[in-house]
């Protein structure tokens, strides 16, 4: 069906013209409202304290979604929000990676907040459309889309029978919908979120967010993964939300001082040129560049988290996917990313599903995709990994969540806590490639035990103990989910610090709070507790602060400056930290130092904290790790690093292994590993501001400036 | 044994070993890498020629990149 037969089946539920209003100094300082239950579009202002507090982004989401929802609002309530929100600096095309969106809600998975970042145009076309924050709430009644038309100031919401539901068509179907022509140069002015098939079946459905490659003359797509916001998504009924913008002119955000903007960036610029062929080859590689890195670290994941490095890794090693990735293109997920890191495999041959035989673009793969659809699940083959990959975004899924999902499953049936008779005849062995895509083409269909891995690895448990008799005990320390969220692929079982950067996070076990490995367990620069406390203090609540204003994570550390190896800090990258700060400042005409840049991030990250224990959750429990993630869970773990676990037995916990039996020593190193990581919640609490419960204490709030009535509300019941 | 002392980890010095070999011995592969052999600053230009004292103490930092 053509685009204009496809358009001619919507019907208009609701169009509605706003005020255009020009961004100031990163600025609209206001909402648009949508709820599909009853089609509201409405304008709301946001008042000076919520700027203040909250900034911008995650903290605009939080702030949002607290007041939208009640404590016990479930995922697919009406009441349930999804929100989207740039941040202030998001837009600006002089500085690299500064296009992100955070998009907040309650997750399926989890029952608490998830925030995923993403790339592509949407945000910054959203400020310039003229609003800082998208608010969706309700449930449509048939499938619909919502238009944003920032040229013509109008907002509908449409019943849109016809298209696709997978992201690499119907992105493609609506750019081309809603171009103002045919020409390349409008196609790029148009962004569309979409989910996909699997989303819809599933519960680890994501959000592609897409952006039209003018030399490709293609939409690429780029992922808020995490946590489940493209169940809920699909949910509401929401096929796509469109939004168009007449371009992008030098400064839409209208800056406070375009200056010394131009200037950090052209210096960033010319690190990427000279020191990044020497580093990370960011611009060759992207993220992929460390797939090799990690198996030499025994830090990639392999075999459900089992091992962390494998012999065939080399298959999937950075080499391979510099050929596999068609250089010298423009792959900048926001315009003016120097980075340029966003790699795509052009003109992929498909080899199964609804689209064999096809030819398309793979946007990636990126290092957790590689890791978690490769690795993990014993696939060592190019190939499958760029398949996988394509299915998981076009069907809208989470590609690490779908990567532990079927590594758990796969350990299940090789320790024959689940059989054939319970897959469907799905011979789940390590390394089954054909199995792996049968599997996700069920979750896009919604059937068979594609439905049951679709829950996720904490439902999964559940639902394998009470049907089929499997051992829960086992599987709780196999199972690789934290608050129901499934892990990212990094094996954290030798960096004490690391455990508590993923399972101390607030949203479930994501590397984007804190990655410590390097720190801790190679460098051995962070042995006390104290010293991992203040790194688990610090790097979080650095990094949220990316989350705050729409900035891309990967420009501050993934190159770094000659002079970085003269600092105090290093790992701080404080050049670039500078940069970040003196941005802030030319966006926003405020003037912070980089110390109250934590404290933005820490009123944020309190505040989430208190969001989750608002809704039942966000205690010290709440931290609890699986053991896969701090040591050896099987013999064959053990032994396969025996000589590692032997001799820190000797050094480092007193006790000579000799004589010893296997399960005597897997027990001491349990023991001693266990113990460990509650001393760290201690120190980690302590260094916060928490109690040993967890829970922020309302001296800390307040000399935060967050003890907001409501915020106090819930703390002193656990006080 | 003669050694030298990486990252708190203590391996056999070797005559004219270089900051290279030191990092081939210890299986850094990483790039993002900051290498002071006793306090003192070692470019990445210098890996193959500097050579490393006996008994030294040498810092490999590993810096922080990815997603």
């Amino acid at each position: 069906m053509s685009v204009k037969e496809l358009q001619s089946r919507h019907k208009l539920l609701k169009k509605q013209s706003y005020e255009p209003k020009e961004l100031y100094r990163g600025y609209t300082d206001r909402v648009l409202y949508i709820n599909l239950d009853d089609n509201t579009v409405a304008e709301k202002p946001i008042p000076a304290m919520m700027k203040e507090k909250f900034i911008g982004g995650k903290g605009y989401g939080l702030k949002l979604l607290w007041d939208g929802t009640r404590p016990d609002t479930r995922w697919n309530d009406n009441d349930n929000e999804i929100i989207i929100s740039p941040g202030p600096i998001a837009g600006i095309t002089q500085y690299a990676g500064s296009g992100k969106s955070l998009v907040v809600s309650i997750s399926p998975l989890t029952d608490i907040v998830i925030d995923s970042n993403v790339g592509g145009y949407f945000g910054p076309f959203l400020k310039f459309s003229g609003f800082d924050v998208l608010e969706i709430q309700g449930k449509a009644k048939n499938d619909i889309i919502i238009v944003i038309d920032g040229i013509r100031n109008t907002v509908s919401i449409e019943e849109a029978p016809g298209e696709e539901i997978d992201s690499h068509i119907i992105a493609e179907q609506l750019t081309e919908m809603y171009s103002e022509s045919a020409d390349p140069r409008d196609m790029k002015n148009v962004s569309v979120i979409s989910a996909g098939n699997a989303a819809q079946n599933t519960l680890i459905g994501l959000l592609n967010f897409s952006w039209y490659d003018i030399k490709r003359k293609k939409c690429r797509l780029k992922q808020a993964g995490r946590g489940g916001i493209g169940t809920v998504f699909r949910d509401k009924k929401i096929k796509a939300v469109v939004v168009k913008v007449t371009g992008v002119s030098p400064d839409p955000n209208h800056v406070a001082d375009m200056e010394p903007i131009k200037e950090r960036g052209a210096r960033f610029a010319r690190e990427m040129k000279e020191l990044d062929p020497h580093q990370c080859r960011m611009k060759q590689e992207g993220t992929a560049h460390l797939v090799n890195v990690m198996n030499d670290y025994d830090l990639l994941p392999t075999h459900n988290f089992k091992f962390g490095s494998h012999k065939d890794a080399d298959n999937i090693h950075s080499r391979v996917w510099n050929k596999k990735f068609t250089q010298g293109m423009n792959d900048g997920c926001w315009i003016g990313c120097t980075m340029n890191c966003c790699k795509g495999v052009d003109d992929f041959e498909l080899k199964s599903g609804p689209y064999k035989g096809h030819k398309v673009i793979v946007d990636g793969p990126e290092y957790e995709t590689a890791a978690g659809v490769g690795a993990n699940l014993g696939i060592f083959d190019a190939d499958a990994v760029i398949e996988l990959n394509f299915y998981c975004d076009t069907y809208g899924i989470d590609t690490i969540s779908f990567g532990t999902i079927v590594s758990f499953a796969m350990e299940c049936y090789e320790n024959k806590l689940i059989t054939k008779e319970h897959t469907g005849g799905l011979d789940l062995h390590f390394g089954n490639i054909p199995a792996t895509l049968e599997l996700i083409h069920q979750m896009a269909r919604g059937e068979g035990f594609g439905r049951i891995a679709g829950l996720g690895v904490r439902r999964m448990k559940e639902y394998f103990a009470k049907n089929y008799g499997a051992d829960m005990k086992f599987m709780n320390d196999i199972g690789m989910e934290n608050k129901g969220l499934e892990y990212s692929q990094y094996v954290s079982k030798e960096s004490l610090a690391q455990q508590g950067g993923y399972a101390m996070t607030n949203k479930g076990p994501q590397h984007d709070e804190a990655w410590l490995i390097f720190m801790d367990m190679v460098n051995n620069r962070i042995p006390t507790f104290e010293n991992k406390a203040e790194a688990l203090h610090y790097f979080p609540m650095f990094r949220t602060w990316f989350g705050l204003n729409g900035l891309c994570k990967l420009p501050w550390n993934d190159v770094e400056p000659e002079s970085n190896a003269l600092e105090a800090e290093p790992n701080k990258v404080p050049e670039h930290v500078d940069n970040y700060v003196t941005i802030f400042n030319a966006v926003t005409g405020r003037s912070i130092d980089k110390e109250e840049l934590i404290r933005q991030s820490e009123r944020v990250y309190n505040y989430q904290r208190t969001f989750n224990i608002r809704r039942g959750y966000g205690l010290r429990k709440h931290d609890a790790q699986p053991y896969r993630a701090a040591g050896p869970v099987t013999e064959e773990e053990y032994l396969s690093r025996q000589e590692r676990y032997d001799k820190q037995m000797k050094d480092i916990i007193g006790i000579d292994p000799a004589g010893k039996s296997l399960k005597e020593k897997m027990d001491i190193t349990r023991k001693y590993r266990e113990d460990r990581y509650e001393q760290l919640l201690d120190a980690v609490y302590k260094r916060r501001g928490w109690t040993k419960n967890g829970v922020p204490t309302l001296e800390h709030m307040k000399e935060l400036g967050m003890d907001l009535p409501e915020v106090v509300d819930v703390l002193k019941k656990h006080l | 044994m003669d050694t030298v002392n990486v990252n708190g980890n203590i391996i056999e010095w070797k005559e004219n070993m270089t900051v290279q070999d030191v990092l081939t011995a210890m299986k850094y592969t990483f790039k993002l890498l900051i290498v002071k052999v006793n306090g003192e600053l070692v470019r990445r230009d210098q890996y193959d020629s500097y050579k490393v004292p006996c008994k030294s103490e040498i810092d490999v930092i590993h810096l922080m990149s990815g997603g």
